[in-house]
């Protein structure tokens, strides 16, 4: 086995795959990669399963040792990488020489980088998978939820194959211009003709108060005016509109059950891209039909094949 | 029962079969959640039962929406009751104390009832599972008889501990882990609620009946419990 050692640390930096599933009716949460195709493509790059144990790093502050020479990957964010001190440029695999350090210091487009290894990385599954959710102390190195410290090894097992870089014409867009697209959900029909306007035509800022279980959006307050409703369950990028009108995107590590309205959902498509804003970047949603939606998402896979 | 089913994501589905919380749902609840199980298959990934709804999680790479609208169609036909002997009957033990659970008191104030009598009237009835949700293994019990009925906290406890057994409105749950919370608490039990080396990882599941049985602080450390006071928690 293969070994990296953690040099630097945040309380951000997590081992994540594409998360847990078959237990949410356990009260589990989903977990996972908060951008699941900038993971896909990290793994991609060096020919592992999609979704395979990633290092989710959000907003920098991580550094590794190589203790061996490895062949690495990075994509998602550009949170200026530097192997000693050299930048290197998020979507390719990369070599790391035994001794070599690979720092991730702060965003300069994107919010959260995807570092991947061979064969992925070593990580006890718990309850099917490695994805690291503190408040349910499950997954991670450890098992126990914790995040990656300094000091901890990163091992793996997997063999090194050629770099690769991705096609510049792959790569997704973080710059954000595109509107992200909303599944409509059933209780669309219950907010007032104004917030229905709004929701879809102005400009939604995001919060500062965003975390992996949700980014609030900060705009026009929206009105429900249907019934209070039972606790339901809660889809991946659910726009869940609290009483004071701002709408939260629910994202992975979400309560699995929840009694607020809402307007929909984020497509997955268009919430890995939500997952890569900073607070502060504005967006806009835009409806979009569920069989269109549906046809492109899996058109979107047809890239992966691609090897 | 009037079942819908709504476009909820673009994989999920939410089958609404009731439109309002009671025991009498259960045993449809638990025959509809074992068909669509079943019509489902491989390429069902999540099944959320709540207290009136199932949210169907598919694999769309699998299925188109229409595909999964019509396997919920086709699970639905002819449905008929599971018996109530379904679900597991568990006896949970509580230590009813105020160290635990402060807001025995404010229970018994509120009913004009003695925290004796609250704690008989709490532990006399069989609750239903209706849901698990907000931390693993965390089961939402009811119905609480309308005298112990109490609204939330205005300000949530930052830590409850493991094991607190709480109210809230007329229902009843205990915490599996710390996190915070804010029913009222009245007692805690040693009981595993969560444990992921157990068959199943949660000891309660939906449909299954709890009845809550009160011991005395000898017999809570003697079943593992941990009495630490709440306020040494915060």
């Amino acid at each position: 086995m293969s070994r990296l050692t953690i040099e630097a640390s945040t309380p951000l930096c997590l081992l994540q795959d594409a998360g847990r599933f078959g237990v949410r009716h356990l009260g589990v949460t989903q977990g996972g990669a908060a951008d699941w195709c900038s993971m896909s493509w990290a793994n991609w790059l060096l020919g592992n399963e999609l979704d395979a144990a990633v290092v989710e790093i959000t907003l920098g502050g991580f550094a590794v040792v190589a203790e061996e020479d490895c062949l690495l990957a990075l994509a998602g964010a550009d949170l200026g990488a530097q192997i000693d001190g050299q930048p290197l440029a998020p979507w390719r695999s990369f070599r790391l020489a035994k001794g070599q350090t690979l720092r991730i210091t702060q965003p300069l487009l994107g919010a959260r980088a995807y570092l991947a290894a061979p064969g992925g990385f070593t990580a006890p599954k718990v309850l099917g998978s490695s994805a690291t959710v503190l408040r349910e102390e499950l997954g991670g190195l450890d098992g126990m939820g914790l995040p990656l410290a300094k000091g901890a090894a990163l091992g793996y097992s997997g063999g090194a194959l050629a770099t690769r870089e991705m096609p510049s014409a792959q790569r997704p867009d973080f710059k954000m211009h595109a509107p992200l697209d909303l599944v409509l959900g059933a209780q669309i029909g219950q907010f007032s003709g104004q917030s229905l306007f709004d929701v879809f035509n102005r400009t939604w800022t995001i919060d500062s108060r965003a975390d992996r279980m949700g980014i609030r959006l900060l705009g026009a307050p929206l009105q429900y005016q249907g019934a209070p409703m039972i606790s339901e369950g809660i889809p991946l990028g659910a726009v869940q509109v609290p009483p004071d009108g701002q709408p939260i995107v629910l994202l992975n590590d979400r309560q699995t059950i929840g009694g607020y309205p809402r307007m929909g959902a984020l497509t997955p498509l268009a919430l890995a891209r939500l997952a890569q804003c900073l607070p502060g970047a504005k967006v806009k949603l835009r409806p979009v039909v569920q069989d269109v939606a549906h046809r492109e998402h899996v058109e979107y896979l047809q890239r992966f094949k691609d090897r | 029962m009037n079942p819908r089913v709504e476009v909820v994501a673009l994989d999920c589905l939410m089958l609404r079969l009731f439109d309002e919380i009671a025991e009498a749902n259960m045993p449809w609840m638990l025959a509809a959640s074992e068909r669509l199980r079943t019509a489902f298959g491989a390429q069902l990934i999540d099944l959320v039962p709540s207290y009136t709804t199932l949210m169907v999680h598919y694999d769309l790479t699998l299925l188109s929406p229409a595909h999964a609208r019509e396997l919920i169609a086709e699970a639905l036909v002819d449905l008929a009751p599971n018996a109530r002997s379904a679900g597991e009957c568990h006896v949970l033990p509580v230590w009813y104390d105020l160290s635990v659970g402060p807001e025995l008191s404010l229970l018994a104030e509120r009913s004009g009832l003695a925290v004796k009598e609250v704690i008989r009237r709490h532990s006399a009835r069989e609750y239903q599972v209706f849901a698990l949700g907000f931390a693993p293994g965390f089961a939402f019990m009811g119905l609480v008889e309308e005298m112990l009925a109490a609204p939330r906290l205005n300000t949530p406890r930052k830590k409850v501990a493991a094991g607190s057994v709480g109210i809230a409105e007329r229902q009843t749950a205990a915490y599996p882990v710390v996190s915070p919370g804010g029913w009222n608490l009245i007692g805690r039990t040693p009981a595993k609620l969560f444990d992921r080396h157990r068959d199943g990882y949660s000891l309660m599941q939906p449909g299954d009946t709890v009845r809550f049985e009160a011991v005395d602080h000898a017999e809570f450390i003697r079943l593992g419990g941990d009495d630490t006071p709440l306020e040494a928690l915060a």
